[in-house]
């Protein structure tokens, strides 16, 4: 449906003529997918939309495209945070042409791996969002940008070839030897299997956990966070974690059921280790960006538990379960739009001030009101205030929690409430009390900010206020995820 | 006799006979002419290796001779790789005094590889070793003047010296032991004989005298000396070509094994301590020749992860000429880079290469990442088919090895990377001038991409490769 995007920004255009086509041309992909929303047939089959060109048929690999309400929810999301963040104002260091086209080529990569139907071209586009991410943080940085960009990818790497030794395991277990998703999720080659079927999971756990990231494997990610410049940050944190819980809903859970099952009470119980110990180790950040990096491992834990409550079939709550997953991937798309917006708000800081300490700041209610309006609303979004997008998604994993594992979902309540405490707590440092003198020139957005976030922002309201439309889409595939098997 | 079944290498060997003779009578400037010759050669022994393709795996010359796909596709690569060899080589050869004999050694090297990777009886394996060890010694050491280059030749002398003994006395052995130095013979013999001592002894010697060629432990010292010493295109044979031939030799031998034999365990352990070491060694380097050479060390200890399975995986000859091909291209590519930035060497220099020469920055990335095997670039598909070989095999242990070594790779290979593209450097870059160098490193670094996507054509091609045992 959607081929990778042509990187034609080689040509010697001026900044802005070349600022203007990059954004044309990223947001052809959002439109592109809002119209296969449209087409989407919530009752027809688990993935429409199907592309297949043969590449390497004695290897059983090929390229193959296609969605199902999942994956079409969250590569929606991953296109609108791109152009969002293709649009926000940076500092691109005297190297726009460089600076946009990995951009664009990080957009393409990335939409790849969530519309990918074959195991090896979804680890093709993981392992190529590293080395754009890798060249983004190292080149635009700040601070200890290259250590930054040399430890993010020397992490991830590790847990991307952890997942190709998986793949590969995947692959020879099916005969004849495939890598389509398809027939792997149909004949589910590796239930009873013991040993072999536990390795392949770990492996592929593992990889998944360091790019989600859960604990305690994450320590890659607030150093990365805090160097990258925000819109880049944007990225990071709204799509590129959602390639570790996506990946874990399109192969271990929906490929290897019955092994996902016997570990699932291992996996929730780490996944409400993560959301308590985000929420608590943000909690005690002083620097505005290392905190809301947090509070991704913390969200990402929610995510990770939804997943693992739905594929606890030793329950036969079947409906908590199918909440469970929904929930999860509505986490998914609000997580990425909200924390989005969060970090393109740090950008903005970054822009006009090159200082991340919460405590210089102070008061800037009077002097940047809108800036503080956004902030201010993508914080209770992120804390879950009702009626907006965190809220949905984080209920749902709740109600579905309860029904398999009520105490667990008890210790996660208490994550929301550490959440909670800290974004009120960097708003009043923020944006209330005395402003220091230093701040008198600071500067309100401009229109093109006020502009990009208000449509992200647009997009955590509408989810929270109507989220119907986006939850028959997901439901239905889940749906179809949890019978078949 | 089956002449036509030897042309290519006689193709060779008239071509390196034709060149000596023309070095001799034609004046140093016309030199390169010499190089155009080298390229007919190995074109026409291409040609007609190509023509022998798709033939029934044969024996020839009574037995001593393999016409099978493993031999004749590890031909092509050789020779694929040669051409690129001798094309990097005219304009940094330019001011040397004896240019044009230079590209007859490059040829005979060839040959004795060629003869390595076809070897179907234990002399013409000894043959072949020697015959490209004798040539490879003075092309290291091709700049005699230079001290390091004099250096990085002895070296080689001496641990090839070394370890061509030992393969003679295994050979030997082996003689002693079966009455035979033919493969079928032996192979009958050893089904029968029961000195396992003897044999164990034999093979040793057999397999250390082949980890020289392979530059594996124990026999890898020489390699890094030879990278940042010998000549740059030099260097770059020196640490692929006979590689190519030694682990198709090495392959070829230990298929005769019998099974009771604990040769994977052999090999497999070689395996790790090679890639390990060479990877280790390689994490603190700041000569990026020498950083090249101790990462041409770690390869070998993949490609070995092939021998490993060989026998429980149908594909696992695919997959190591597979990955042999993959492995020569990318080291060729950042070696044509390297020759035409006139072969600077130090880490620091290549701070803003990507400012301030696109291209070649952009090919020595793209062949640094190929050969930590991110995709789609060809050597992540060399990578992909010794993994899953390796798995097949259920040496998962191994592979798991493999994967934290190519991660500590990916931090030394980023250690050239990152300054290119982050550092920023004042001074103009001096290249070589002229189109030889930088027309390779072009065609090096398009294949590199083109032979990712194209991936389909060449295991169709590596796909059905056997012995002819």
């Amino acid at each position: 449906m959607l081929g990778a995007l042509a990187l034609a920004v080689s040509s010697r255009w001026t900044e802005t003529t070349a600022r203007r086509f990059v954004i044309a041309v990223s947001v052809l992909p959002v439109l592109l997918l809002a119209w296969a929303w449209r087409q989407f047939d919530p009752q027809g089959a688990l993935f429409q939309f199907v592309e297949e060109v043969p590449w390497v048929p004695s290897l059983g690999m090929g390229y193959r495209l296609g969605v199902d309400g999942i994956a079409l929810a969250v590569a929606t999301m991953s296109a609108l945070v791109f152009s969002a963040s293709i649009a926000y104002p940076v500092d691109t260091k005297h190297q726009p042409r460089q600076y946009y086209a990995w951009m664009l080529f990080l957009q393409s990569v990335s939409l790849g791996v969530f519309l990918a139907l074959d195991l090896l071209l979804f680890y093709v586009f993981f392992d190529l969002s590293l080395v754009g991410m890798f060249f983004l943080i190292g080149r635009w940085g700040h601070g200890q940008a290259q250590l930054a960009a040399f430890k993010f990818f020397l992490y991830t790497f590790f847990g991307s070839l952890l997942l190709l030794l998986a793949i590969i395991g995947l692959y020879l277990s099916v005969e004849p030897h495939t890598f389509d998703m398809r027939v792997l999720i149909e004949q589910q080659p590796l239930a009873g299997t013991g040993l072999y079927a536990g390795l392949v999971f770990l492996a592929l756990m593992l990889g998944f956990a360091i790019k989600t990231p859960m604990v305690p494997v994450h320590t890659w990610l607030p150093q990365a966070h805090v160097d990258a410049p925000g819109p880049v940050s944007a990225i990071l944190a709204g799509v590129l974690l959602k390639m570790g819980t996506y990946g874990i809903i399109r192969i271990p859970f929906a490929m290897m059921a019955e092994t996902f099952a016997r570990y699932a009470l291992v996996i929730a119980v780490l996944a409400v280790v993560s959301i308590l110990y985000g929420a608590l180790v943000a909690l005690a950040q002083r620097n505005l960006k290392r905190r809301i990096a947090y509070t991704s491992i913390n969200h990402m834990g929610y995510t990770v538990l939804g997943i693992a409550v739905a594929a606890a079939v030793l329950s036969d709550d079947t409906v908590a379960r199918q909440i469970a997953l929904t929930g999860a991937t509505v986490q998914m798309v609000a997580h990425g739009l909200i924390t989005g917006t969060l970090f393109l708000i740090c950008g903005s800081f970054w822009q006009r001030t090159e200082e991340y300490d919460l405590d210089s700041y102070g008061g800037l209610l009077r002097q940047a009101p809108w800036l503080t309006a956004f902030a201010v609303l993508a914080s209770f979004a992120s804390l879950g205030l009702p009626g907006l997008a965190g809220f949905v998604a984080e209920f749902h994993i709740f109600v579905g929690t309860f029904g398999v594992y009520p105490w667990l979902a008890v210790i996660g309540v208490l994550g929301i409430l550490v959440t909670a405490a800290l974004f009120l707590q960097m708003l009043q440092k923020v944006f209330f009390g005395a402003m220091p003198e230093r701040w008198a020139q600071f500067e309100d957005l401009r229109p093109l900010e006020w502009g990009v976030l208000a449509v992200l922002s647009a997009g955590f309201v509408i989810i929270g206020v109507a989220p119907a439309f986006l939850l028959t889409l997901v439901e239905a595939s889940a749906k179809l995820l949890m019978g078949g098997r | 006799m089956p002449i036509g079944d030897v042309l290519p290498e006689i193709s060779l060997t008239l071509g390196a006979v034709a060149i000596v003779l023309f070095a001799s009578f034609v004046r140093q400037r016309q030199h390169h002419w010499a190089a155009v010759l080298a390229l007919l050669a190995i074109g026409l022994g291409a040609g007609l290796t190509f023509a022998q393709w798709g033939g029934t795996p044969r024996l020839t010359f009574s037995g001593v001779w393999a016409l099978d796909g493993v031999a004749l596709a590890s031909k092509l690569v050789v020779l694929a790789a040669g051409a690129l060899v001798v094309a990097m080589s005219p304009e940094w050869m330019r001011a040397d005094r004896r240019h044009g004999e230079y590209y007859a050694l490059v040829l005979f090297a060839l040959l004795g590889v060629i003869m390595m990777a076809s070897a179907s009886d234990t002399m013409e394996l000894v043959l072949g070793v020697l015959l490209s060890s004798v040539a490879s010694y003075p092309l290291a050491a091709y700049h005699r003047g230079w001290a390091p280059a004099l250096e990085a030749g002895m070296k080689y002398f001496l641990i090839g010296a070394l370890t061509n003994t030992l393969l003679t006395i295994g050979v030997v052995v082996l003689f002693g032991l079966t009455g035979s130095t033919g493969y079928p013979d032996i192979t009958q013999a050893l089904a029968t004989n029961s000195d396992r001592l003897a044999l164990t002894i034999a093979t040793a010697c057999v397999v250390l005298g082949l980890t020289f060629k392979l530059a594996a432990f124990p026999a890898h010292a020489w390699m890094p000396d030879v990278a940042q010493g010998s000549p740059v295109p030099a260097a770059a044979f020196l640490t692929v070509i006979p590689k190519i031939g030694a682990a198709v030799a090495l392959a070829r031998f230990v298929s005769l094994l019998p099974p009771d034999v604990t040769w994977r365990a052999i090999v497999a352990s070689i395996s790790v301590a090679t890639m390990t070491l060479g990877n280790v060694a390689a994490l603190r380097q700041t000569d990026v020749r020498r950083l090249l050479g101790w990462s041409s060390v770690s390869q070998s200890g993949y490609a070995l992860m092939a021998i490993v399975v060989m026998g429980i995986s149908d594909q696992a000859l695919p997959a190591l000429v597979f990955f042999l091909a993959t492995y020569a291209t990318a080291n060729l590519a950042a070696f044509a880079v390297v020759t035409h930035l006139r072969g600077r060497t130090a880490l620091d220099d290549y701070r803003g290469l990507a400012r301030n020469a696109p291209i070649a920055a952009t090919i020595m990335i793209v062949s640094l990442l190929s050969l930590v095997g991110i995709p789609p670039l060809v050597g992540f598909f060399g990578k992909l088919m010794l993994f899953r070989v390796t798995l097949e095999g259920g040496y998962a242990w191994l592979a798991l090895v493999a994967v934290i070594n190519t991660v500590i790779s990916l931090f030394y290979y980023l250690r050239i990377v990152a300054p290119m593209m982050f550092g920023s450097h004042p001074s103009a870059v001096h290249v070589l001038s002229g189109l030889w160098a930088r027309s390779t490193m072009a065609v090096a670094g398009v294949l590199l991409i083109v032979g990712g996507l194209g991936a389909e054509a060449l295991s169709l091609f590596t796909g059905s490769i056997r012995f002819a045992l």
